[in-house]
């Protein structure tokens, strides 16, 4: 076994222990009086409807997805970073010039991202209506025009 | 002591390290909450807890402790507070949460240094000087997204759901930024070992200055990936601005409400904790551990003029080292408390887009600036180095905005006037007035 590493795996069972612990102490040491209110799940006091355990955005998934994308691309990095600076020169010309045609596709893909709005996180719909005028969602709001304009010519 | 710690075997010297890490850290967090709790008041215009551990002798004198208790009687009197569980959780998972949320705060120190490389210190810090350092912390840190998603999901409550998938988001885009800005102080100082990374900034300033310590926040780039490393810090910990997965009045309390007790305690304790490794490994990354100033007394200790006092300032470094490095963490969680008292809360998109648009491509920037520096560094000289590197500054600036910002403005959001809204009808008369 490596000895570099066996601080940590003493840290992490340590660490561990203290953690299980803590969450065990309060389940043994706390009085136990239970009421059909305590056991409902708490929604602003509210009666609940239904279960939590509902569809949720897939904004949430896509950035998971993305993360993973654009970590492992980082994580690919990790050991040129650490032998470039202290390298001799042909092999750090060499180097540069990889790395800089793989940044290239990196950015062209952050682009994208962005291109198709991966991450917008429907701002416009709530604070900048203005933005939306092309979607099909503004049509309640077209309304009160055709209103004034019968409002207008019944006037007349 | 010295030859007494060699003497023993790895595995008990391992923990005597972990020991001398961890029971520091468990017994800081209720003086971190003291702190943070009165700092806010003080920038409330309020005085904060200060009466708790008032000691009254018997011929009526009081020694009072600022309220340094008061934290310590909230943790004990949690420990015996109802654990109150909703009946439709998810059991397993519901109880491992909050435990997986405070691990990585205590595993995260692992491979910070809390004194020079030599002597005692040597021996006892940092914990593992393993040579994947920054690798292990960043690997570490994104544990800590489990114990909010998880806590989330097992509780069976919508706005704990809601909490739980904000904050996965949430800690995932920043970890990302943080990881590139880490890669440039990386690449900088040629190694992953932190302490290899004390050691560059150890060296002369700007590589000119022999009696000036190089930090990293002193240089353009370093300064750069220490704005960016600071945001995301605060992000990773939840902290405001950045409380999103606990926003008080969207969510109640976020991947939290339905915890109560010493489980609720142990969320807070690991966000607490974290802030305070986080610090560390701020002021080990960007600002010089655990050295006071920015001088290398080393180099003045030859001096005809200071020797002795470089001497004797060498000395008190060596031996105050670990108390240096404490109190850098606390500057950090004064800094942390200062940030909650004065931003509001980001709002859900803005947070996003400050991660991915602003934050990401600029550490990305700033990644490709530092290599093309030390590559001409390395081919012409110092001076072209330095020019060529604010030159690709400038270039990449201009180059990132027109690529990133050709996505901006799509078709579909072109702004037309609103010309279906009516215009309120103007009253003939004031109503209350008649006028």
């Amino acid at each position: 076994m490596n000895s570099d590493f066996t601080p940590i795996l003493v840290l992490v069972g340590v660490a561990a222990t203290v953690c299980a612990a803590m969450v065990t102490l309060s389940w043994v040491l706390g009085p136990k009086k239970v009421t059909p209110y305590k056991q409902a799940p708490y929604e602003c006091g509210v009666a609940p409807l239904g279960d939590a355990r509902e569809r949720f955005p897939i904004k949430f998934y896509l950035v998971a997805m993305l993360f993973i994308l654009f970590d492992i691309e980082v994580v690919f990095l990790w050991s040129w970073l650490t032998v470039f600076k202290n390298a001799p020169v042909d092999y750090q010309v060499f180097s540069f010039w990889a790395v800089m045609i793989y940044m290239v596709l990196w950015v062209i893909g952050d682009a994208y991202v962005l291109r198709v709005n991966a991450i917008d996180w429907d701002e416009a719909t709530s604070l900048a209506p203005e933005k939306l005028v092309d979607s099909p969602a503004i049509s309640l709001t077209q309304a009160p025009r055709d209103a004034q304009k019968l409002a207008s010519e019944s006037n007349s | 002591m010295q030859e007494w710690l060699e003497g023993l075997h790895p595995a008990i010297l391992a923990l005597i390290k972990v020991l001398l890490f961890v029971v520091p850290l468990l017994m800081l967090v209720p003086g971190l909450i003291w702190w943070e709790r009165r700092l806010l008041s003080w920038m409330q215009d309020r005085i904060g807890p200060n009466r708790t551990g008032t000691i009254t002798l018997k011929s009526g004198k009081k020694i009072k402790l600022f309220g340094l208790l008061q934290p310590i009687a909230d943790g004990i009197k949690l420990f015996f507070k109802e654990d109150v569980t909703p009946n439709s959780i998810d059991r397993l998972i519901y109880f491992l949460a909050p435990a997986i949320a405070l691990f990585p705060a205590f595993a995260l120190g692992g491979t910070v240094p809390l004194g020079p490389s030599y002597g005692i210190y040597g021996l006892l810090t940092p914990i593992a000087n393993v040579d994947i350092g920054v690798l292990y912390f960043l690997a570490i840190s994104s544990l800590g997204v489990y114990g909010v998603v998880l806590g989330g999901y097992a509780s069976n409550n919508k706005y704990s759901l809601m909490g739980g998938l904000r904050g996965s988001a949430q800690l995932i885009s920043y970890e990302l930024a943080m990881g590139v800005s880490l890669a440039c102080i990386v690449m900088a100082s040629g190694s992953l070992r932190l302490t290899d990374i004390l050691k560059t900034q150890e060296q002369a300033l700007w590589g000119a200055v022999p009696w000036l310590q190089n930090w990293f926040i002193f240089t353009p780039f370093g300064l750069l990936s220490a704005v960016i490393f600071g945001i995301c810090m605060v992000a990773e910990t939840n902290r405001v601005p950045f409380d999103l997965p606990e926003a008080e009045n969207e969510i109640i309390a976020g991947y939290h409400t339905e915890y109560s007790s010493m489980k609720f305690a142990v969320y807070f304790m690991g966000e607490y904790a974290a802030m305070f490794v986080f610090s560390g490994i701020f002021a080990t990354v960007f600002v010089g551990g655990y050295n006071l100033l920015p001088i290398n007394w080393e180099y003045l200790m030859d001096s005809q003029w200071v020797g002795q006092f470089a001497t004797l300032m060498h000395n008190l470094q060596y031996w105050l080292a670990p108390l240096v490095f404490l109190f850098k963490c606390a500057v950090g969680i004064t800094f942390y408390i200062w940030f909650r008292a004065t931003l509001p809360r980001l709002r859900y998109d803005q947070l996003m887009s400050l991660g991915w648009k602003n934050l990401l491509p600029t550490a990305v920037l700033n990644f490709i600036v530092v290599a093309i520096w030390i590559l001409v560094t390395k081919i012409h000289s110092t001076l072209m180095g330095i020019v060529a590197g604010a030159l690709a500054y400038v270039l990449l600036y201009f180059l990132f905005k027109s690529f990133l910002g050709a996505t901006r403005d799509k078709p579909i959001l072109q702004k037309r006037t609103l010309d279906y809204m009516p215009e309120p009808p103007k009253p003939q008369s004031n109503p209350v007035t008649g006028a």
